[in-house]
């Protein structure tokens, strides 16, 4: 149990400081570099909930696939230019506040309303197969029809993505 | 020390959601408020997966495979989005673009 407390909190600290270093680096590929140490971190928690599919996939897709790509545009477009201006737009005081304001209210909710988050116990079935042999089986039976809109959305995005940025088709 | 409980995770997932939304909301580069909303979504996915084990279910974790396959998609079509504005415009400040701005 302690063990798990120790990398709880190391995975946070992770992701949250990615984050943070994310959002406030000049340089866009100092940013790409630290959200990919934030997914890890992510990763991390995923692993700690045994949720080991989605350990897998966020390491293959997010850093392996999506964040290729980032560092991909980054360089393919010029940021020279951009690194040496303002960062931050001119309603950032304005933004800051309301944000503060939101994170207020829900951390605000989340003491008042702390004892709520106990749903009740469930009973915890056995375990008769690994996660993701029960994922595969829930999102192949359950979740048939979303699964396969998700395949036409991801062939939309993929058509989508090369008109946009092709020159002349 | 406390056990962790979902509590900690949501407390998480929250801190996450508020970083990605500063991110979104007061940087002016599109390729950071692109990664911005990458956080959000991870923030989302945190949710699901802790809700996910405190019902002992897989059911949440199948949502958040869908939040990611919309990652994924919005993250193509964002930065095709971003490579054909900075050809036809030569910024990557979102402020600067103001095409629809009367």
């Amino acid at each position: 149990m302690l063990i798990d407390a120790v990398f709880f909190y190391l995975f946070a600290l992770r992701t949250l400081g990615g984050g943070i270093l994310t959002i406030t680096r000049r340089n866009a590929v100092h940013s790409a570099i630290s959200l990919i140490v934030s997914l890890l971190g992510v990763a991390g928690l995923y692993l700690l909930q045994h949720a080991e599919f989605l350990f897998a996939v966020q390491i293959v897709l997010y850093v392996g696939g999506i964040m290729v790509l980032f560092l991909f545009v980054i360089m393919l477009v010029n940021l020279d230019q951009a690194a040496k201006e303002r960062q931050f737009n001119r309603q950032w005081m304005v933004a800051l506040a309301a944000v503060a304001a939101v994170g207020a209210e829900i951390g605000y909710f989340f003491y008042r309303g702390q004892d709520t988050f106990r749903l009740g116990d469930v009973a915890v079935p056995a375990a008769t197969a690994g996660n993701t042999e029960m994922l595969a089986d829930v999102l192949f039976q359950e979740y048939l029809l979303p699964f396969e809109i998700a395949s036409v959305l991801l062939l939309v995005a993929v058509v989508g993505a090369v008109v946009m940025a092709k020159k002349r088709i | 020390m406390h056990p962790v409980t979902t509590v900690h995770y949501l407390a998480l997932s929250a801190a996450l959601l508020l970083i990605g939304t500063v991110g979104v909301l007061t940087r002016r580069s599109i390729v950071i408020i692109l990664m911005s909303i990458e956080l959000i979504l991870n923030a989302v996915n945190i949710n699901l997966v802790a809700f996910s084990r405190q019902a002992h279910a897989v059911h949440g974790q199948i949502f958040a495979i869908f939040v990611i396959v919309d990652a994924v998609a919005e993250a193509a079509v964002g930065l095709g989005i971003l490579i054909a504005l900075f050809r036809n415009k030569e910024t990557v400040l979102a402020d600067e673009i103001d095409l629809l701005k009367w």
